[in-house]
C-alpha cells in the first residue's frame, strides 16, 4: 500500500527494538504518589482535598478551572499526606497532592455508565472532560476542547494518531497491538460525536504488526488504517493531517478550522474508559528505555509515580545517565533528577548515557541548508535562529518564527551543532511575551 | 547520580559535522585531481600541492595573527586549496599559485571572519584576481601529454579560446575545432588543471549526491540554463555559435556548476533561491562566453551571483506550511 507522508523531516535511528516486543506489564504500585495539579496545557486544577483526607482511586482531588482545564484524580486509594509544591516535570516546583497508598487500590463509587446509544454528544464530551482525558501523545491538550468544535466548523475527518514517530518509544505500538478493543471502543465513541466523519488510523510503516492487526480488526467497518512513511515528525499533528488528507492547517489556526480532529491512540482508549466504563484517567502506557536502563519495558503506569520507582521496576541503571528524558529524544523534556512524578503526558522515560548525547561545541553556520531541507514547517531555521540570538524579534517574527512546531529536525541535522530550535523556541517565547505585554 | 545534563530538546544529533562534509567534498574531488595528473603530469600535481599547502598555511597564519583558534581541522582550507588548484592552468608558476592561496584564504575568507562568513567563493576570488593581474600566465595553456611526462609541453589554446579567437577574427566558427566530444568528455584537451575531465568531475558529483551533500537545484538549473540559452544562439546561427554540448563539456562549466556554484557558504539556502542562483549563473556564463572579452565566463558568473546571494535569500523564502501565498514575498 502507498505510504502517505509530508515534506521535509528526518530519519533518526528509531531504537525501538529494545522495547517493541515487550508486552505491556502492570507497574507495581509505589508506597507514595505525587500527583501534580498541573498536568495539562491550560489552567492548573485547584486542590479539593487536604492532608489527612482519605481518597479512593479515581476520586477528584483537583478541580478544573475554566474550559481549557480538566480535573485531577487520585491514582490509587490511600491517605493525603500533604498538598505542597513538589518537583514537576516542567522543572519548576508546582503544587501536587501527595498520597500514601493504602495498598487496597480501591476504586471510588461511580455511577454505572449509561449506554452509548442514550448519550448526546454534549454529555459524552462532558464525561471525557470530567474523566480528565488529555492528549496522551505528550502535548496534554484537554481532549474535550478538541471534541467541542463550534457549529460553524464541521468535522469531516477524525484521525487517530498511532504514528509514534519519536525514536525509542513503543507505548502506542503496544497499545494498538494489545488493546485494540479499548481503541476501537473509543472509535465508537468518537463516531457518536462525529457521526458523519471519516475515521482514519495513521500508523508509521515501521509497525507492520500493528497495521496488520488493526486492518484486520477494522476490515468490516468504515475505519481506515493507513500506513505512513517512516519519517520524523510524521506524528506531529499538522504533518499527520497533511499526510492523510492533503490539507494544511492554516498558520495560527487549529485542525478544526479545516474540519479535522486528531487524537492520539492512547487518548482514544482513555476516552473509551471514560465514556463506556465511567473510569477516569488514572493510568497510561509508558515506555521505559534507553541505554542506561537494565531492561527496557512497556509499563502500565499510574499517574504520580516517582521516576525512581520506574527505574527500580526496570532493574535499575546500568550506567550513569547523561540525561533523564520524559518523552522521546526529539521533543521530550530533560529532568534534573528521578524524583519527579509521571503525569498523563508521560509517554516514555528515556535514560540516555553521555555517549548517546554526542555533545559538541557549536561551530559557525556554513549555510549548508540542511535545516531548511529538514524543516517540516518550511521555514529558514538558520535565519530565524540568527535573528533570535541577536534578540531581533521583529525579523524573527517576520521570518515566521511562530509557525515553528519545535520538532527539532533543524538542530538534529545541523553539522555545526547550532542549537537552532532551542534558539527559535526562545525567540517564540520572547515574541509572545512582547505581544502579551502589548 | 552525580549530575545530568539539562537542556531543551532535541537530545540526540545526526552526527553530521562540518569536517565530515569537507572530507566528502575532498574525496569527491580526487578523481578530478587524478585526471589532472594523468593528463598534465607533474606540473598539475605541483599546482595542486602548492595550492593546498599554501591555503592551509595561510589559514594558520591568519588565525594566529587574529588570535583566533586555529580551525585547520574543519578541512575547509584543504577544500579551498584543491578547488583553487583545479582552477589554475597547469603551467602556473609556483609563486602565482602561492599568491592565489594567500588571496583565497586571506582576502577571500579570513578577512570576512573565517568559515561561514565569506560572501564570495574564496577559490574564485583568487582565480579572478590572478586572471586580471597575470593575464599572460593565467591564459598559457598546454596540450595534455598523457603518459608522456618527460616531454616538453606544447602550448595550445583551450577549445573555448580557439573558438573566441576565430570568431573575433572571422566572425565564424573555426574550421574543425581540435578535439571532439570524446576528448572533451574524458578531459583530453587544454584547460585548467581540474576542469578538463567531465567524467572525473561527474563521478565525484555523483558521490556527493549520494552522500546528500549536493542537492540538484544549483547544478541542474545552472547546466540546463547554459544549454538552453546557448542552444538558442546555436539554432539561430550554427556557423557562428558553438553547440550546447561544446558549452557543457569545454571550459569550466562542470567544475563550476557542480563544485564552485554549490559552495554552501556563498549560495542561497532556500530551494527556490538555489534555482534562481543557478539560472543566474547560467545566463551570465553564456553572455560572457558569447559576448564578453574573455572566452570563459564561469568564474565571473558565479562571483556575480555570490554577490546577489544575500538579496536572493531575502526575497526567495519558501512558502511556510499553512500559509497561502499572496503576491510576492513581503
Amino acid at each position: 500500500m502507498r505510504q502517505l507522508t509530508f515534506a521535509g523531516g528526518i530519519h533518526p535511528p528509531d531504537n525501538k527494538e529494545w522495547s517493541a516486543d515487550k508486552p505491556i506489564e502492570a507497574c507495581p504500585l509505589p508506597a507514595e504518589f505525587v500527583v501534580p495539579l498541573s498536568q495539562h496545557i491550560g489552567a492548573p486544577a485547584t486542590p479539593c482535598v487536604a492532608a489527612g483526607d482519605s481518597v479512593a482511586r479515581g476520586q477528584i482531588i483537583g478541580e478544573a478551572h475554566g474550559f481549557v482545564s480538566v480535573p485531577v484524580h487520585a491514582p490509587t486509594s490511600g491517605e493525603v499526606v500533604v498538598v505542597e509544591p513538589r518537583p514537576h516535570p516542567s522543572g519548576a516546583l508546582l503544587p501536587a497532592v501527595v498520597i500514601r497508598a493504602d495498598g487496597e487500590d480501591r476504586w471510588g463509587d461511580f455511577p454505572k455508565p449509561e449506554p452509548l446509544s442514550g448519550l448526546e454528544p454534549e454529555d459524552i464530551v462532558e464525561q471525557i472532560r470530567l474523566a480528565g482525558v488529555v492528549g496522551m501523545g505528550g502535548a496534554t491538550f484537554p481532549a474535550h476542547v478538541k471534541l467541542s468544535p463550534p457549529a460553524e466548523k464541521p468535522i469531516d475527518t477524525v484521525i487517530l494518531n498511532g504514528v509514534e514517530c519519536e525514536p525509542y518509544l513503543t507505548a502506542d505500538h503496544r497499545l494498538m497491538l494489545e488493546e485494540a478493543d479499548r481503541l476501537l471502543d473509543g472509535v465508537g465513541v468518537l463516531q457518536k460525536i462525529f457521526p458523519d466523519a471519516r475515521v482514519v488510523i495513521g500508523i508509521e510503516a515501521n509497525k507492520p504488526d500493528a497495521i496488520a492487526h488493526l486492518q484486520q480488526r477494522c476490515a468490516d467497518s468504515s475505519v481506515e488504517v493507513v500506513p505512513l512513511e517512516v519519517k520524523y515528525p510524521q506524528g506531529a499533528e499538522k504533518q499527520l493531517i497533511k499526510a492523510v488528507t492533503g490539507r494544511e492547517v492554516p498558520s495560527g489556526g487549529l485542525p478544526m478550522d479545516i474540519g479535522v480532529v486528531v487524537q492520539n491512540v492512547g487518548t482514544v482508549a482513555a476516552i473509551a474508559d471514560a465514556v463506556l466504563r465511567n473510569l477516569p484517567l488514572t493510568e497510561r502506557v509508558c515506555t521505559v528505555t534507553g541505554s542506561a536502563i537494565t531492561e527496557a519495558k512497556n509499563l502500565r503506569i499510574r499517574i504520580g509515580i516517582p521516576l525512581s520507582h520506574l527505574v527500580d521496576v526496570c532493574g535499575g541503571l546500568t550506567a550513569e545517565p547523561g540525561k533523564i528524558i520524559l518523552g522521546g529524544p526529539m521533543m521530550g523534556a530533560a529532568q534534573v533528577g528521578l524524583d519527579v512524578p509521571t503525569t498523563r503526558g508521560t509517554s516514555g522515560l528515556l535514560l540516555l548515557t553521555e555517549t548517546d548525547l554526542a555533545l559538541r561545541e557549536t561551530e559557525p553556520c556554513i549555510r549548508c541548508a540542511r535545516c531548511v531541507q529538514a524543516c517540516p514547517a518550511n521555514l529558514l531555521p538558520t535565519t530565524i535562529a540568527a535573528y533570535g540570538r541577536l534578540d531581533r524579534l521583529d525579523e524573527a517574527e517576520q521570518y515566521r518564527a511562530l509557525d515553528c512546531i519545535e520538532c527539532g529536525c533543524c538542530s538534529y541535522s545541523c553539522p555545526a551543532a547550532i542549537p537552532l530550535v532551542q534558539t527559535i523556541r526562545y525567540a517564540k517565547a520572547a515574541i509572545l511575551a512582547r505581544k502579551r505585554s502589548g | 547520580m552525580e549530575q545530568v545534563y539539562l537542556s531543551s530538546s532535541p537530545h540526540i544529533h545526526s552526527g553530521a559535522s562540518t569536517p565530515q562534509i569537507m572530507r566528502a567534498v575532498i574525496y569527491s574531488l580526487l578523481p578530478a585531481c587524478a585526471a589532472a595528473i594523468f593528463f598534465f603530469g607533474v606540473p598539475a600535481l605541483a599546482v595542486l600541492l602548492i595550492a593546498v599547502l599554501g591555503c592551509m598555511a595561510c589559514e594558520v597564519v591568519c588565525q594566529r595573527l587574529m588570535k583566533q583558534p586555529v580551525t585547520l581541522n574543519d578541512g575547509s582550507a584543504v577544500v579551498t586549496g584543491i578547488l583553487l588548484g583545479l582552477n589554475l592552468p597547469p603551467t602556473s608558476p609556483w609563486w602565482m599559485t602561492l599568491l592565489g592561496a594567500v588571496i583565497a584564504i586571506g582576502i577571500g575568507k579570513q578577512i570576512f571572519g573565517g568559515l561561514g562568513y565569506n560572501l564570495f567563493n574564496p577559490a574564485l576570488v583568487a582565480r579572478v584576481v590572478l586572471l586580471i593581474s597575470f593575464p599572460v600566465q593565467m591564459t598559457r595553456w598546454t596540450a595534455p601529454t598523457p603518459l608522456r611526462y618527460g616531454v616538453d609541453a606544447v602550448t595550445a589554446a583551450t577549445p573555448l579560446g580557439e573558438w573566441k579567437t576565430a570568431v573575433m577574427l572571422t566572425g565564424r566558427l573555426p574550421e574543425g575545432l581540435q578535439g571532439g566530444t570524446f576528448s572533451y568528455l574524458v578531459g583530453n584537451m587544454p584547460g585548467c588543471v581540474g576542469e578538463v575531465s567531465a567524467l572525473a568531475l561527474l563521478g565525484g558529483a555523483i558521490y556527493l549526491f549520494r552522500r546528500k551533500i549536493l542537492t540538484w537545484h544549483i547544478p541542474l538549473s545552472y547546466v540546463a540554463s547554459v544549454m538552453i540559452l546557448s542552444g538558442l544562439f546555436w539554432l539561430v546561427d550554427p556557423g557562428k555559435y558553438p553547440d550546447p554540448l561544446f558549452h557543457l563539456l569545454t571550459g569550466g562549466l562542470i567544475l563550476g556548476a557542480f563544485f564552485m556554484a554549490t559552495d554552501m557558504v556563498t549560495t542561497p539556502v532556500s530551494p527556490g533561491g538555489m534555482i534562481l542562483f543557478g539560472v543566474g549563473c547560467g545566463v551570465l556564463t553564456v553572455i560572457i562566453r558569447l559576448f564578453g572579452g574573455y572566452p570563459e565566463g564561469v568564474s565571473f558568473a558565479i562571483l556575480l551571483m555570490n554577490a546577489a546571494t544575500p538579496l536572493i535569500d531575502r526575497y526567495m523564502r519558501p512558502r511556510t506550511f499553512g500559509v497561502v501565498r499572496q503576491g510576492g514575498a513581503r
